[in-house]
């Protein structure tokens, strides 16, 4: 100790602290010093690029949202929830949820208290770069020296914290590493393939913190420390009894420090310092307009590769489609590998599962969207014949309700003859608009990236709809539904999937249902439970007319049917391994039937079920009470 | 070939070195499926927009393999994309991705 303190600096602070090197420098620094200089302006160009990608319009959205008070407050708690604790994670996986939190928030909070302390009791160090504003406060505990007769109450609070924060991350390093060797443990099946760079940056964190543990107890009798440093201090010197280790240690703390700033950028870890980034952005109601650059870019660097949509993705009943999945998508956009982001875009269901569990928040079917719409949209068309498209006529004309079976319906005219009898039952006077056909809600070329055509169709169903001066539209098919409700802008009129709409008459008694003893599974769509949230309702009216099991993975959490429209390429060998997993996941309570609220989901089980498939309406129907 | 002009209805001759030949095979590179057809009609059947205007994959696909075109790209350009066909096909064609395809070879000039 005293060849150290031999070129102490003299100046004893209030607090008892002395500098142990005058210009309080040492080479050691020098590794992070340029990872993080490194990382800072990669970061400057980045967020450049982006805003550059913008258009002008939703840069000034984006700057309006982040100071205007109420998305302001919402974004830092989004931030604090979802980059700092993962409230999402811990709500599915607590173990992975305990790790995350462990590792993003204890870091942080070492960060923070180590600038806290470093203002208190050392300020003049935090003024300007020159002074070691960059390093100081990482190394803080190398650089001076404690008096222990000055060790004050509030400098041993933060020994204590800084040791029990650096023993929270240490757990969750250690659940990090166990989760390489077993994932099943912490809840995960499948994990991602971690690239060469995500390896590096996954070594070096692993490295950080014991080695932070380590330099730390080698200085603790000299710059302070608590329950963790201190008796690993006393360890040390009855083992070693010298300082030879003192300065190797720091320096491989400050090399992996570096290092895990240079691989970061090329790694999964971006998404670090880009989530907050994304959630700002999201916040201010961006959307992805090109597949690569701007919000889209975000997006991209914001996905963490963690690998939960690897589990979540329908397609990984089978083992050679898991690199559909949304991990790898992003992860060869992000290389521009363009042959093979195009296969994945177009294999893909468009089910949104990935999305709706994805802690980020990655939008990516939206980016898979945007991808096929760069090559499809130019495809021409010629729509000139549905203007011949009339309401038909039937008696005055005047109802309230217009219901729109779509297409789909007409391939399933059991669908179609229960909502009519459902309707007529209740006593409610309809216009069937696509009684004889009509036109196409659009929803399947917007999924196939064909836009324009698709705003045409939208275009020409809307005119219809507000010159029929219904006030009530009511829709079978949750394809059509999301479209209606996101794409359309139908200003008063109410459009409702025929769950809700049967659950309202029923809430209401306009129909009356018997309950009968049928047991009963309900299938979420994925363009009605994701795609618009409604999960409540058709459970309520299945509760007042049958006994109702649950899946083993229902709502948000549904598998596929395997029958979207979403996917361009998939065949229908995959698409029937797909039925047969959901089916599966549907039948584990060992139901009578299996009911589903989607004429497609209806065709696809159907072909498979070893249980007869109904679907909602026509349960309904099955079950009104005649007077 | 000369057409002596005696025939009652319109000669349903095909000319067959007018065919793409190329075109064609580009297609059947890309959609093996589009072989599988065997003309059932099951998808001009179900079809929405040939409610409105005729509209037929069967059709355009026998019009591709006879070099007609301009009266093939004409069967689909009606099509709103909607996959009833692909439901109904009995030999299991992804038909939206066969029309896409034919769109995207055909159409580019």
């Amino acid at each position: 100790m005293t060849t150290l303190l031999n070129t102490m600096y003299t100046q004893i602070t209030p607090e008892g602290i002395i500098d142990r090197y005058p210009n309080s420098y040492n080479h050691f620094v020098l590794p992070f010093v340029i990872g993080i200089s490194f990382i800072i302006v990669y970061l400057l160009i980045g967020l450049i690029r982006i805003l550059y990608h913008l258009t002008a319009e939703d840069r000034k959205k984006l700057l309006v949202s982040i100071f205007t008070p109420k998305t302001a407050v919402k974004n830092i708690k989004d931030i604090f929830c979802d980059c700092l604790i993962h409230t999402k994670i811990w709500k599915r996986k607590p173990l992975l949820g305990y790790m995350h939190s462990a590792i993003a928030f204890g870091w942080f909070m070492l960060i923070v208290l180590g600038h806290i302390e470093v203002a208190l009791f050392a300020p003049r160090h935090l003024d300007s770069i020159a002074d070691g504003a960059l390093y100081y406060p990482i190394f803080y505990r190398f650089f001076i020296w404690m008096s222990p007769e000055h060790e004050t109450l509030r400098g041993s609070l933060f020994f204590f914290l800084m040791d029990f924060f650096l023993l929270y991350v240490l757990s969750g390093i250690a659940l990090a590493m166990y989760k390489r060797v077993r994932s099943i443990a912490l809840g995960m099946r499948h994990t991602t393939k971690p690239s060469l760079a995500d390896r590096v940056a996954l070594y070096c964190l692993w490295a950080i913190f014991p080695l932070r543990l380590l330099a730390e107890g080698f200085t603790a009798d000299l710059s302070g420390g608590s329950f963790l440093t201190r008796p690993l201090n006393w360890l040390f010197k009855s083992f070693f009894g010298n300082e030879l280790n003192f300065l190797p240690t720091w320096w491989l703390y400050s090399i992996c420090l570096g290092l895990f700033f240079l691989a970061m950028p090329f790694s999964r870890y971006m998404h670090i310092l880009t989530e907050p980034m994304l959630i700002l952005m999201r916040n201010a109601g961006l959307k992805v307009r090109k597949p690569r650059k701007g919000f889209a870019e975000a997006e991209i660097y914001a996905c963490s590769s963690c690998g939960l949509c690897l589990d979540a993705c329908p397609m990984n009943t089978q083992k050679k489609n898991l690199k559909y999945s949304s991990v790898y998508f992003i992860r060869f956009l992000r290389r521009h590998n363009e042959k093979k982001v195009k296969e994945i875009a177009e294999k893909c269901l468009m089910c949104g599962k990935c999305y709706a569990l994805c802690p980020v928040g990655v939008n990516s079917p939206d980016i898979r969207r945007a991808l096929r719409e760069t090559s499809n949209t130019k495809l021409s068309y010629d729509y000139a014949p549905m203007d011949k498209f009339s309401l038909p006529v039937e008696g005055d004309q005047k109802a309230d309700i217009m219901y729109f079976a779509g297409c789909m319906s007409h391939l399933t005219p059991k669908i179609i003859k229960s909502v009519t009898t459902v309707l007529e039952s209740a006593g409610k006077k309809f216009i069937f608009a696509d009684r004889e056909g009509g036109i196409c809600c659009g929803r399947p070329m917007l999924l196939a990236g064909r836009t324009e055509a698709a705003k045409e169709l939208i275009s020409k169903n809307k005119k219809m709809i507000m010159e029929s001066g219904c006030k009530i539209l009511l829709l079978s098919c949750p394809i059509c539904y999301k479209v209606f409700k996101d794409d359309y802008d139908l200003k008063d009129i109410r459009i409702l999937h025929y769950t809700q709409y049967m659950n309202e008459l029923i809430e209401k008694g306009e129909l009356k249902v018997t309950k009968g003893s049928l047991s009963m599974v309900y299938h979420d769509p994925c363009e009605l439970g994701r795609g618009c949230g409604v999960y409540e309702e058709p459970r309520n009216v299945l509760k007042a007319i049958g006994e109702l099991k649950k899946a083993e993975k229902e709502r948000d959490e549904s598998i596929c049917c395997g029958g979207s429209l979403g996917s361009l390429t998939l065949d229908n060998k995959d698409r029937g391994k797909i039925a047969e997993s959901s089916i599966d996941n549907l039948t584990a309570e060992n139901p009578q039937s299996i009911v589903t609220a989607c004429p497609l989901c209806y065709r696809s089980f159907r072909e498979k079920s070893p249980i007869p498939v109904k679907d909602f309406a026509e349960v309904v129907c099955e079950n009104i009470k005649s007077n | 070939m000369i057409d002596f002009g005696f025939g009652l209805s319109p000669s349903s001759r095909v000319n067959l070195d007018l065919r793409d030949k190329e075109l064609f095979s580009k297609l059947i590179e890309t959609e093996s499926d589009a072989l599988k057809c065997m003309a059932c009609g099951s998808c001009t059947a179900s079809c929405s927009a040939g409610v409105f205007e005729e509209t037929s994959l069967r059709s355009a696909l026998l019009n591709l393999q006879n070099g007609n075109k301009e009266k093939a790209l004409n069967l689909l350009s009606h099509c709103m994309f909607c996959g009833k066909c692909t439901m109904v096909c009995p030999r299991g064609i992804n038909t939206r991705h066969l029309i896409l395809s034919i769109n995207k070879i055909y159409q580019a000039r």
